[in-house]
Order: C-alpha cells, then structure tokens, then sequence
C-alpha cells in the first residue's frame, strides 16, 4: 500500500510514484507537510551525484505563489528588501523579507514570468502575510503551490540530460535564467537555479507530466548516471555552496517565540540583499536604525580542523561562548569541515579564529573535541560551470 | 510656492488646538478642512426653519481648562451653559437626580447615597492620576526615553501615594466592567444603569464589556481637568469650533476652509506635503493630522507607502461606533411625566436598567436593529433660546446602540432610517407623552452619516475604540504612538492618538508640545 493509499498526515507529491519506487532506504522526512526522502540508497552517493552527474531532488513541497495584476512589481518591492526592478523578464532573483522590525522572516526566489507578473517561492507559508501585504495594491495572489509539480536537476551533466528530453539549446540559458520548452504538449518551464551551488536547473511542470517527466528524466539520463537525491545529500551541497537555510539557520520572525531569537538580513550577512535606496519596504527604518546603532550578530562561514562536522558547536574565544553552529558539514569536494555559526560582535572578521566545542560519539562514548576553526570568506565549493554559458557539455 | 512649518489636517478641535501651540511658537501653520466649517465634530447646523443644532457632538464635558485660558477661549466667544444634572428617567415617573456626588428621588437608599460618595471620591482619584498620564504624551515602555521614564515614575509614585488599598483596586478594576463593579458597590438599577451609561457612551461597547471601568475613569477625567458634568455650548456646539477658529487665527494660523485633502505627498521616505482637492499642492516640514488614523493611513497616505505591519495594525484598528443621534425640532417644550418644567433644561438619561442596555448591545453585533434604546437627551434651546424660534424648542439625544453597518445596508434596506426613528419616537413618547405632536422635523443620524459628514471612520467620534488595548502607549497602534506617524514628516494629532477624544483638547495640545520639543520645524 502506498502512502497515499494509507491517507498518512503528510501529503505527497505529484512525483510520489517514482520517488516511492527510487526510495531504496524507505528513509522518509517531512517537508512542509509533504512527505519527501531523507535519503534514496547513499548519502554520500547521492551526494557525489551533484557534484559528478545529475542528481535530482522533488522539490514540489517548496511553496509557490503567483503574484499578478498592475502593481505586482511595486508590491513585491515593498515586500523584499532588494530592488525587484532589477530582475528582468525570464529572469530569476533570490530574496529576503522582513516584518516591520527588520526581523527575518524567509528567504526565497522570485520569477519574473511576465510584465507584472511574478512567482515567489518561499520556504514558509506566507499565504497570510501575502494578503495583508496587498492591502492598498491592486494584485491578485494565488497560492499555486499544489498546480505546479518542480524538480531541481544539478550537477555537471544536468545540461545534456534535460537536453536529451528536449530541451533544445537550454545550454545557452545564462544562470537564474528563464526558457520554456514543449514537452508532451504542455509548457515546460526551465530555470537556470538551484541549491547546490553547481551547473543546475529546476524544471516546473504541470502535476499530470510529473510522472511522465520522471520517467524521461531517468530514462535519458541513466548513462549519464543520473540520481535521485534526497534532503540529506542536498544539506552538504547547499552548506558546501554557502547557502542559508530558514529554520535551520535563522528562526523566521513569525514562528520565532522567544525575545531576541530572530535576525536581522544585517546580521545574517544578507547586507548585499537590502538596498536602502528603495523609499520604501517592510523594516527598512528598523534596519536603517540597526545599521546606524550596529549590529548584535555577524552571520560566518568557518573552516574547522579536522573532520568531524561541528554541529550543535558552541563556538569560543578565550574559552568565552560568543557563539553557536547553525550547520555543520564535512564537505568532500571542498574537502573541508565547514559550518554556518551566528557569532556575537565584534567576532566574526573573515580571519578571526575561534575554537568550536564538538561533541560526537562512538560506541556510546561521547567525545569532545576542541578544534580550531577560521572565519572565512565565501563558499570554498564555487566552480566555473556554475557561471559559464554555454553551459559546459559532458 | 509657500512652504509652511506644519500643515494641520483637519480644522476640528484638536487640528485647531495643535496649529494654535503650534503658531504660538513661532511656526507658519496652515489648517485645511474639508468641511466649510472649523470645529469638526463640534459643528452646529441649521434645521428646519429657525432651528440649530449641534448635529454631531451634544455635551462638553472634557475640555480642558487650562487650553481654553491659555487660549483665551472666552476671549474669541466660548460660552459654556451651566453644569448639569442627571435626571435618569424611571418609567414611574419618580426620577433619580444624580448631581456631582449626591444623588436624590427614585426612592434611593441612604446606602447608596454613601456608596456613591465613596465610589465617586475613589473614580476621581483614579482619574487624578490618569490625568497626570493624559497631560503628556503616553511614555513607552520599552525604548523609554528619560522623559518617558519621569512620567512613568510619577504615575507609580501617584499610585503608590493613593495608599494600598486604592492601588489595589485601581489594578484590579480597570481592566474589568463596569456591570461587575456596579453590583459591588450599589442596589438601584436605575443609579447602575445611569453611570454605565458614561462608561459606554461613544464606544461599541456594553456595560458588561470587559474595559468599562477604564472608559468610565476616562470619563471621569474631565471632572479633573476642570468640567463638573456636562454643559452645552452657547450658541450650538459650532461656536467652541469658531471660538477655536479666532483663537488660531489670532496667533497667525492661516485656515482653508471648504478644501479637503486628497492625499499626502510621500518624497522618498518622508511625508513632505499635502494635495488639495483644487489641485493645488503645498508642501510643509510637517503633515499633521488630526483626521483619524484609518483615515489618515489608509485614504490619506495610503497603505502601499507604509510597511506591511503598520498597514495590518491600522486595518485591525477598531473604530466602529455604537452611537447615534436623534435631532427634533419642536413646536413647544416637550413634557417629560415626573420632570419639572425648570428641569427639562437638565440632562435627561432613558436607560432602565444595565440589563437593559447589555440585550440592546445584542443585536448591534449582528449587524441587526435593536428594538430598545438608551437616549442622552439634551433641551438645549431651554438655557440658549437663540438655537430655536420664540417659544419652540430642538432636542438631540445620544442613542445607544445604533449598528455602524445593517446587515441589510443602511441605504439598501429601505426605510431602516425610518424605522429606527419611529422605534425612537415611540419609545420617547412613553417618557415624553405628546412629543410626537410637537415635531416640526425630526432627523436621525446612524454612525455611518457621521462617517460621511464629519469624515469619522465607523462614525467614532475618540477616532477608534477607547479600549485599553488602543489606549495610553498603544494609543492607536504600536508603531503611531506619542504623536508621531509610521513614515518621518507625518505626526497626528486627533482623538485617535492618545488621550483620546470628547473635546478634550489634550491630544492637539500633547502633540504640538511633542512636535516642538522634537525641534523638527526649527
């Protein structure tokens, strides 16, 4: 019997079939309600399929909402903190939006499908915050989230694989670009976007091809070695890629209890998303009042010596906790122990070497282990195919 | 182009209040005002042939007596009637005479009477205190500046000085109602129901409303601030708008009538001027506005041109009204049974019991008429003859509960006015036998004809529901408190801001004062 059979709590996606069938492990996770593979076979394997073929991963749980109507450009632009003019048609821009008080409340990507006509996808639900939003704006906001099936491709062969079912001269499609293609006589969108920091598309598509879609996919790409890839394999990629994730690494504002819990993008490193020079968004006085008054946080990446994954670390100086890990992963391509950690300032200068306080069992023996680790600048995994165009052929 | 210091929206009390301190120091003011006459809710119109009357606020009770010396109000033409009693109308016709602290007829006991005493000497107290946070502008709690936390510890060391008891039961009452409260101190339906009257009276509440208690010590603020009861204006309730009206003038306050504002300019990030409904557009270091803070928000700047939170608090501030009016004009003085000819001139109460006003609440919430009202009834043309012709008479009353909205809409629901006024007649008839006979014209207003004549949202004439969770430092809404607005350049000055609104003046007065300590307009 299948999940879907067995009416569990979560849903499933229109790629269920397959991913069900893929699912080797039978290693299931919840995402936003949808039930989605923590792993399919091997971690590490599906791991090394993005970075050495194709993995692909379901990505339909990822909330999505299509923003439309005459002031759709202008609504999106008081609600992110960066200039939404600048993403041109067919284009893809990622972006940040606070509350009124500069708090976080998600990141994500937005789509500028057509003149004013936008999709946001967003980690979160932010049906209600969307709508109060609109107050004052003529747009129309529709929840698509369950009318459009979406599978992220990526690796190095991503390219010639989607080519092969189709997608004919995708290889030309500059990075958070937008193509369209036929397949099977519905519209097949392809954007050149991803969360693994590498060569990458996500594909979207009606539900009734999703199946179809899969089937194509693996059956074009199985000598290219295409995997399916699971939430676990995507956590070392995206950490490799120097990617943030809401939840994990910063408590959005509205689900965040505790005072003092949230960030700000300032304090999450998000300052190159936030363009004062806009008149107008949601917590751009509180931010500019931060700026002025400083910052409680610095958002870094750190190197760690040696290859246990920091995770959970506190992070010292002078034996003081100025800090703590929000991800931690030892990442094979980079060859590094990398992780994600919220530190007090002043701390946190690209250079500043702080001790992080790991601990980690074998054998029910629990370990601590004090390595010294180095506030660096920028992701370590950045290779050139993710930029290039043509996208380079294997 | 001229470019002002401040441009004060609306001419009404507090607009008219706020440009008057503010000219006083020095600032070019300019006051603009949709309607043809200043005063706002103060407003006298004509009706019928001969008759005035004060179509939207009926009593003063709040003004503060400070404003009207250092505005020398009497000096520009204010005359306030004589303080008034409380003539609580009993269906046997045997009245309860409330007057300041004593209370006579209706069979009171000597119980009550002593309780009263002792509830009124502890309301004042209260109030005292109130006023010491209604003369400033309400100190935040967190982000609190060194005033902020001067006046916070003033009104701790208040609280404190009222000895514990007092302390005690002020913490434990004003978050309470007044129903509650009333059966603790006293037997007489009629003496219940006729101080629950002033704890509801221009809200959407109803005596058993959690807040009333608080409504009511706000009410009772005004016996601090100088008033003993309620007065009527001299000449219609328009003449204090013209007595503020000269006064701003005087200090060099340049007043556009008859000219509404149709929005405000937004320049970048700040609020940088107003446009006029000639077209005109006139720019100004500061906007002020004393329109209320939905109007002020939502049709004035606009909801796109603040942040999503703040656009979200102003739609969820409550402003609708409960309270309607009844307008007469009569051939000849009316006869209440049990009221003495001379006494007609005094505030006649029709509210039975506070069961009674609590079951007419019900409907209102559903959108529905209520079949039973409670009136405030004002004579006014017994102490100022001018209001009427020889020997007639108009009479206004204060209706409770009138719906804001009908289910069926006011105006789509054929003769809903009609019937709510034949509902109101008929129920004065029973107190007022003949009253029917004297009607030259008679008008009723429900809280949407405020809305669109005066320009009120929901017809609230404190601009939003004086609830403790829109009081004080949440006075309308975090993010618009101490009379600044949401977007730099934008400050208010209405009822909507805090202390609030029955023609009290301290808000227009607390906000200039803000302004001008801010050192913006220098």
């Amino acid at each position: 019997m299948s999940a879907a059979e067995r009416k569990t709590m979560l849903l499933t996606t229109p790629f269920h079939s397959r991913v069900e069938q893929y699912c080797e492990l039978n290693d299931w996770g919840a995402w936003q309600g949808y039930t989605t593979p923590n792993s399919y076979f091997d971690v590490e394997l599906e791991y090394f399929a993005i970075r050495s073929t194709a993995g692909v991963l379901d990505l339909s749980p990822m909330n999505k909402y299509r923003i439309s109507g005459p002031d759709a450009q202008a609504f999106l632009n008081r609600l992110v903190t960066r200039d939404v003019s600048k993403i041109g048609v067919n284009r893809v821009g990622y972006a940040v939006w606070c509350n009124d008080a500069g708090e976080l409340m998600d990141d994500g990507t937005i789509f500028h499908l057509a003149e004013n006509d936008y999709r946001l996808c967003s980690y979160m639900r932010a049906d209600e915050w969307l709508e109060w939003n609109a107050l004052g704006f003529d747009v129309t906001i529709n929840n698509e989230s369950d009318d459009i099936a979406a599978l992220a491709i990526q690796g190095p062969v991503s390219c010639t694989i989607l080519t092969l079912i189709g997608c004919e001269g995708l290889n030309e499609l500059k990075p958070f670009g937008i193509a369209r293609f036929d397949f099977e006589g519905v519209e097949m969108m392809v954007s050149r976007t991803g969360f693994t920091g590498d060569l990458g598309y996500e594909v979207w598509i009606d539900p009734s091809k999703a199946e179809a879609l899969w089937d194509q996919l693996f059956e074009k790409g199985r000598d290219y070695l295409i995997k399916p890839i699971g939430s676990h394999a995507l956590h070392m990629a995206r950490i490799e890629a120097g990617f943030l994730q809401a939840k994990v690494d910063f408590v959005p504002a509205e689900i965040a209890v505790r005072p003092g819990r949230t960030r700000t993008p300032l304090e999450m490193g998000l300052d190159w998303q936030v363009d004062f020079n806009k008149p107008l968004f949601n917590g751009r006085a509180a931010l500019l009042k931060q700026k002025e008054e400083g910052l409680r946080y610095r958002f870094v990446l750190l190197d760690v010596e040696g290859n246990k994954p920091a995770e959970h670390s506190f992070i010292l100086k002078n034996g003081k906790q100025i800090g703590i890990v929000t991800s931690a992963a030892w990442c094979p391509t980079a060859k590094s122990n990398l992780a994600f950690a919220q530190v007090e300032m002043p701390h946190g200068a690209v250079g500043d070497e702080f001790v992080a306080e790991i601990y980690y069992q074998r054998e029910l023996q629990w370990t601590r282990l004090m390595a010294p680790c180095k506030v660096i600048d920028g992701p370590l995994f950045n290779p050139p195919r993710k930029r290039q165009t043509p996208a380079p052929a294997h | 182009m001229t470019k002002y210091d401040a441009i004060v929206i609306g001419a009404g009390h507090n607009g008219l209040i706020t440009s008057s301190y503010l000219a006083k120091a020095g600032k070019k003011v300019l006051v603009v005002d949709a309607r043809s006459q200043a005063g706002g809710c103060a407003s006298t119109k004509a009706f019928a042939n001969g008759f005035h009357i004060s179509d939207c606020a009926q009593w003063v009770h709040q003004l503060d007596d400070k404003i009207v010396k250092e505005l020398s109000l009497e000096m520009h033409g204010l005359r306030l009637g004589k303080a008034k009693r409380t003539i609580a109308l009993q269906a046997i016709g045997d009245h309860l005479t409330v007057d300041g602290d004593s209370l006579s007829g209706a069979g009171i006991s000597a119980a009550d009477k002593k309780a009263y005493k002792a509830f009124r000497s502890q309301m004042r107290a209260f109030a005292k205190l109130m006023l010491k946070l209604y003369r400033t502008r309400a100190p935040k709690m967190v982000d609190a500046d060194w005033g902020d936390r001067m006046t916070l510890l003033s009104v701790g060391l208040g609280l404190k000085m009222m000895g514990r008891k007092n302390m005690q039961d002020m913490m434990r009452l004003v978050l309470i109602n007044i129903y509650d409260v009333m059966n603790e101190h006293f037997e007489h339906d009629g003496l219940k129901a006729a101080v629950a009257l002033d704890a509801i009276t221009g809200t959407n509440m109803g005596p058993r409303s959690p807040n009333t208690v608080f409504t009511y010590i706000h009410r009772m603020v005004g016996e601090a601030l100088g008033n003993r009861g309620v007065s009527q204006v001299m000449g219609g309730m328009g003449s204090l708008g013209g007595a503020l009206l000269s006064a701003a003038k005087t200090q060099g306050v340049e007043v556009r009538l008859g000219e509404a504002v149709t929005r405000m300019i937004k320049t970048d990030d700040r609020v940088t001027g107003v446009e006029l409904s000639s077209g005109d557009v006139v720019e100004a270091t500061a906007v002020v506005s004393s329109a209320d803070p939905t109007t002020t928000y939502r049709d004035l700047l606009g909801y796109r041109h603040i942040e999503a939170g703040q656009a979200r608090r102003v739609e969820q501030y409550r402003t609708r009204s409960g309270t309607g009016k009844l307008h007469l004009a009569l051939s000849g003085l009316p006869s209440f049974t049990g009221v003495s000819a001379e006494d007609h001139s005094q505030r006649l109460i029709i509210a039975p019991s506070m069961d009674t006003m609590e079951t007419c609440l019900n409907p209102i919430k559903y959108r529905e008429l209520t079949s039973q009202h409670v009136f405030d009834i004002s004579i006014p043309s017994i102490e100022d003859p001018t209001l009427a012709p020889s020997g007639q008479h108009v009479l206004t009353a204060l209706v409770h509960y009138v719906p804001y909205e009908l289910k069926t809409g006011w105006d789509s629901h054929e003769g809903a006015r009609e019937q709510l006024l034949e509902s109101l007649l008929e129920q004065l008839e029973a107190y007022a036998p003949g009253v029917r006979d004297l009607i030259i014209a008679s008008e009723v207003r429900v809280p949407e004809d405020f809305e669109s004549s005066h320009g009120v949202t929901g017809g609230n004439w404190h601009h939003g529901e004086l609830s403790i969770d829109q009081s004080l430092m949440m006075r309308p809404f975090p993010g618009s408190t101490q009379y600044t607005g949401s977007v730099e350049g934008l400050y208010l000055c209405g009822a909507g801001s805090h202390p609030g609104g029955s023609l009290m003046g301290l808000a227009g007065k607390n906000a200039a004062e803000e302004i001008l300590k801010q050192g913006v307009l220098s």
